[in-house]
């Protein structure tokens, strides 16, 4: 039986003032792949950098003076203390001018903020991961506690879909996973010269998926909104209970503290009540137009 | 330290009658008391053709035998028959411009030889008196109470401005077209979340002590006690106020019916007529929504977050990764309803309306929500 309450706390933005930044300076930069790095950040105030926690999901709101705020989710280890890896990819002002920036630089950060991933829900079921592009980012905390802890999950597979081959993301983590004892697939929309892998949409993944034990199995999924409505069709025939299912969803979220109101869905504060939710709990608004 | 411990419970249950009289000539004592105090008091005046709240020294700057004639796209200033102070109802403003101000610096950042410095809002918090605070705008505080003080983050300048603001109510005596308290059970008359509670009537006000901190200001004031005409008076015009009060607005089960009719065919009736104008979200007392826009100096040395007012009808409200969610005004009006009335119970265990009816009488095309609200509930297959 698996207990799906979401009852783990999340850690809370260290500082009185929810609106001011802390400084944090650019340790690392590692490119991914096209128009995606990854920024390894470290608090300046090292007192700060030693209390902040954050659990898998859970994003961070990074603040470019001048330019303005985002919100990323945060891609590393939550085991690991010290810096903090953010993967973004350069979509709007703040991540253009971001990208622009050398190690060293400094900018704001608020966090962390938002819902994690039921890691104590999956620990001990079946796992799946299904990932569209960049969505892998926000499941790979989740990915770094399986390796660490793989004796305490079941079966665990991660579907990783991109648009072509070179946008699949960390390409060079992929044997360490595999060799952890995780099935980890890939698909492409489109194939380039030399791709011998699959092509078609994520939940041709799924389809194909051994699943022994459906009712012991959890899914997480992050990735655009059509992917994770079919993946989650697609699981629900595959007899995964609806309740076991967790999706990261996006909306403009600007403040993070639920008091600007940008990133309603539904009846939900996307920043508060997600970005990670049960699927039972949006799924009546998924498929609204506009909402 | 919070608001309410110092405005819910009455001093004395007894006080909650009317027993207190201050003479029309004295309220001038009552603004002079609380400039004394360094409060600086914000009152209604007339302004380019509307009763407004702003600063105020003197009685004479009150709208003094001046009343509202509001009806759905409308609002007129009429001369009364009386030299009454507060005979009118609500004008455009709400007590929310000065707790949780249009445009307010909330952060600012400084470049220095280690890096991007940041600090929180500077400068000092402003201490206002509110004067002629009505029912439905106390229960608008306690709505915005909820967002900015009772949710797990607490919006600072919301909270310092709020504790230290003196409330001042005044009871309505009577009510316009577009009133509806009773039916959201605010109004109209004031029952707590006061400092004072006048009642007007012709010779001066009756004293409601609300808080400690009123009956302190009580003590200071020219107050004798009321005698049993007048407080027959100020009880027979809240009772106006009450009758006066037609307009009636069925919220039975009212989560259900528009969250579970987010595809309805009237959401796109609305927006026929919608001009997706914002007048409903600034003149709503309630409505929070904000953006926040960096303000840098030309070296970019300096950079102020300014938060501003927004709101659900701009289109580039709900922005993201290149695109806008919500691109017809059919999506955005359906956001503004279904958040005031319905999702806004999920969120803050009530409805973030309180009947006050400003957007119905700034609506530029007079569209009344407890109209559509009923007509999607006529429309709707039970």
């Amino acid at each position: 039986m698996i207990d799906t309450s979401h009852a783990t706390v999340a850690p809370r933005p260290v500082g009185v003032n929810p609106w001011v930044p802390s400084t944090v300076r650019i340790q690392a930069i590692r490119p991914e792949i096209t128009d995606v790095a990854t920024y390894d950040l470290e608090f300046v105030d090292d007192e700060k950098g030693a209390r902040f926690r954050f659990l898998p999901g859970q994003f961070n709101m990074l603040y470019l003076p001048g330019v303005g705020e985002v919100a990323i989710s945060i891609s590393g280890d939550p085991a690991q203390h010290g810096t903090l890896a953010h993967t973004i990819r350069k979509a709007g002002n703040v991540t253009a001018a971001l990208a622009k920036l050398p190690v060293g630089a400094t900018l704001g950060l608020r966090g962390p903020y938002g819902t994690s991933w039921p890691i104590e829900t999956a620990r001990g079921n079946d796992v799946i991961l299904v990932a569209g592009g960049i969505g892998l980012a926000p499941l790979r905390p989740v990915v770094c506690d399986i390796v660490t802890n793989r004796s305490s999950y079941g079966r665990v597979s991660i579907l990783h879909g991109a648009r072509n081959p070179e946008g699949l993301l960390f390409p060079s983590e992929y044997e360490h996973w595999r060799a952890n004892g995780i099935d980890f697939q890939t698909t492409v929309d489109r194939a380039a010269d030399g791709w011998t892998g699959s092509v078609g949409v994520v939940t041709l993944l799924l389809d194909r998926l051994p699943l022994p034990n459906p009712a012991e199995t959890v899914l997480f999924a992050c990735g655009p909104e059509v992917m994770m409505h079919y993946t989650t069709k697609t699981a629900m025939g595959r007899n995964v209970d609806p309740g076991h299912i967790w999706l990261s969803t996006e909306r403009n979220m600007a403040c993070a503290i639920g008091l600007c109101g940008h990133c309603q869905f539904g009846p939900v504060f996307v920043c508060k009540e997600g970005p990670v939710f049960n699927y039972e709990r949006i799924a009546p608004y998924l498929t609204i137009e506009g909402l | 330290m919070s608001t309410t411990t110092t405005q819910t419970s009455p001093a004395d249950p007894s006080a909650l009658d009317d027993r207190l009289f201050l003479a029309r000539d004295n309220l001038q004592a009552l603004i002079d008391l609380l400039v004394a105090q360094g409060h600086q008091v914000i009152g209604p005046k007339i302004d380019q053709g509307a009763i407004v709240y702003t600063e105020i020294q003197s009685v004479d700057e009150l709208p003094r035998g001046w009343t509202d004639i509001q009806q759905p796209g409308q609002y007129r200033l009429e001369k009364r028959n009386d030299d009454a102070y507060f005979g009118f109802v609500v004008g455009p403003h709400s007590w929310k411009r000065y707790l949780f101000p249009p445009i307010t610096t909330i952060a600012v950042a400084d470049q220095t030889p280690q890096g991007w410095e940041m600090r929180g809002h500077p400068g000092p918090t402003p201490k206002y008196a509110f004067l002629g605070v009505r029912a439905c705008e106390l229960a608008a505080m306690r709505v915005q109470d909820r967002v900015f003080l009772e949710g797990p983050y607490v919006d600072p300048i919301y909270q310092s401005r709020r504790e230290e603001a003196v409330i001042i109510a005044v009871n309505c005596t009577q009510a316009a077209a577009t009133c509806f308290c009773t039916s959201m059970k605010t109004g109209p008359e004031c029952q707590s979340g006061f400092d004072l509670a006048l009642t007007e009537t012709a010779g001066g006000f009756t004293v409601v002590i609300g808080s400690t901190r009123g009956r302190a200001l009580a003590e200071q004031l020219p107050l004798r006690p009321a005698v049993a005409e007048e407080q027959a008076a100020a009880r027979a015009g809240r009772e106006r106020a009450e009758q006066q009060v037609t307009k009636q607005f069925d919220t039975t089960d009212i989560r259900d019916l528009l969250l579970k009719n987010l595809n309805h065919p009237h959401w796109a009736d609305v927006a026929e007529r919608c001009l997706s104008c914002t007048n409903c979200t600034m003149v709503c007392p309630t409505c929070f929504c904000s953006s926040v826009v960096d303000v840098g100096d030309l070296a970019g040395e300096h950079v102020e977050r300014e938060r501003r007012w927004d709101s659900c009808f701009n289109l580039d409200f709900s922005y993201m990764n290149g695109g806008v969610i919500r691109n017809d005004v059919r999506s955005r009006y359906r956001q503004w309803l279904t958040h005031k009335l319905a999702s806004w119970i999920d969120q803050f265990g009530q409805s973030g309306c309180v009947g006050c009816g400003r957007c119905i009488t700034w609506c530029p095309v007079g569209i009344d929500l407890t109209v559509e609200v009923a007509a999607l509930r006529s429309e709707t297959a039970v």
